[in-house]
């Protein structure tokens, strides 16, 4: 879980995607350019606030959610 | 008499009329179907973003360029748990504490699941949020929405996008002599402007609708029908009808004929 230098398996959006241990959700949110204003990040079910971005260290077999508010009624 | 403007936890609209943002055929159409159609808030869905598709014109860019109050939905959730996980992301993702709320029964009929919906509210306003509940046309659940916080209550007119305008207006009227503290806006069921009408001269306090606009022939000219329908209905309302009368009454004098 997590060695410094290992690798982590992350789920995104229900896809699978490989991190280097130690990556925060800002960085990964910006390897997958994608802006921070107007999205929203669940992590195992839990809503991290975006000023955790930066401190949030992501660890193997973490669930994300990644939205945005969209066309609806 | 309700208040002259629709107000919402404090926060009076510009209008009476909030407008879905879905299924427009462009961005511009919509942007400009919006602008005709004198909303101030308008309703977004909460979605996964596409990762394999970035960086492309924004919905949120012609929402937030027109200033409009985003009241994110949950849209598409069948239970009361989805429904507040997906609350949760819209807070975070719109930075405003309102929800339109559903929580959906029927895959057909996208009837609300009454018995979920009561508790995804009550849990939702435990937390802060400004719960604006979708609900079936029943007295007894608005008055239960009411009781657990709910900030208006949203009776559906008819099926969603169905069209078919206010199928039960007794039932619409005992929600309205009953729900006198908070507003009381028809959410779904219109499909022209005599439908809202209708339902403004009844005295809700507003209408919101999507698929009516959206789906028009001329999405930007029903836009203005509905403004004005909306308007004409709340006037007619404020203004008092006059008693339907099964016999005649002249309108002309009745002495000095020759």
């Amino acid at each position: 879980m997590g060695d410094p230098g290992g690798v982590i398996r992350l789920l995104v959006n229900g896809e699978e995607h490989r991190a280097q241990a130690g990556l925060t959700l800002a960085q990964l949110l910006t390897r997958l350019e994608l802006p921070a204003s107007r999205l929203a990040v669940e992590r195992n079910l839990r809503v991290v606030p975006r000023e955790r971005y930066d401190a949030e260290q992501l660890e193997d077999g973490d669930r994300l959610e990644i939205v945005t508010l969209v066309g609806g009624g | 008499m309700r208040s002259s403007l629709l107000t919402i936890a404090g926060q009076a609209l510009g209008s009476r009329l909030i407008a879905g943002t879905g299924k427009y055929p462009s961005l511009e159409v919509m942007r400009q179907a919006l602008e005709a159609s004198g909303a101030t808030m308008v309703t977004v869905a909460v979605r996964r973003v596409d990762l394999s598709r970035r960086g492309e014109g924004s919905i949120l860019e012609v929402l937030t360029a027109g200033r409009y109050t985003l009241l994110p939905n949950t849209a598409g959730c069948y239970t009361a748990d989805e429904a507040v996980r997906t609350a949760r992301l819209g807070r975070e993702a719109g930075l405003s504490e309102l929800v339109k709320l559903e929580v959906i029964g029927d895959e057909k009929t996208l009837f609300p699941d009454t018995a979920g919906l009561l508790e995804a509210t009550k849990t939702l306003v435990a937390e802060g949020f400004v719960v604006l509940p979708y609900t079936n046309d029943d007295v007894v659940m608005a008055r239960k929405l009411r009781d657990a916080g709910a900030a208006a209550v949203m009776p559906l007119g008819a099926p969603i996008g169905s069209g078919l305008g206010i199928r039960n207006l007794v039932n619409l009227r005992l929600i309205l002599e009953e729900i006198t503290d908070i507003p009381v806006i028809v959410d779904a069921g219109v499909g022209t402007a005599s439908d809202a009408t209708i339902a403004m001269e009844m005295g809700c306090d507003g209408v919101l609708m999507n698929t009516a606009i959206a789906g028009a022939g001329d999405p930007v000219a029903m836009a203005r029908a509905m403004k004005l329908a909306i308007e004409a209905g709340r006037l007619a309302f404020e203004a008092g009808r006059i008693p339907r009368k099964l016999h005649a009454t002249a309108s002309s004098p009745v002495e000095g004929m020759i």
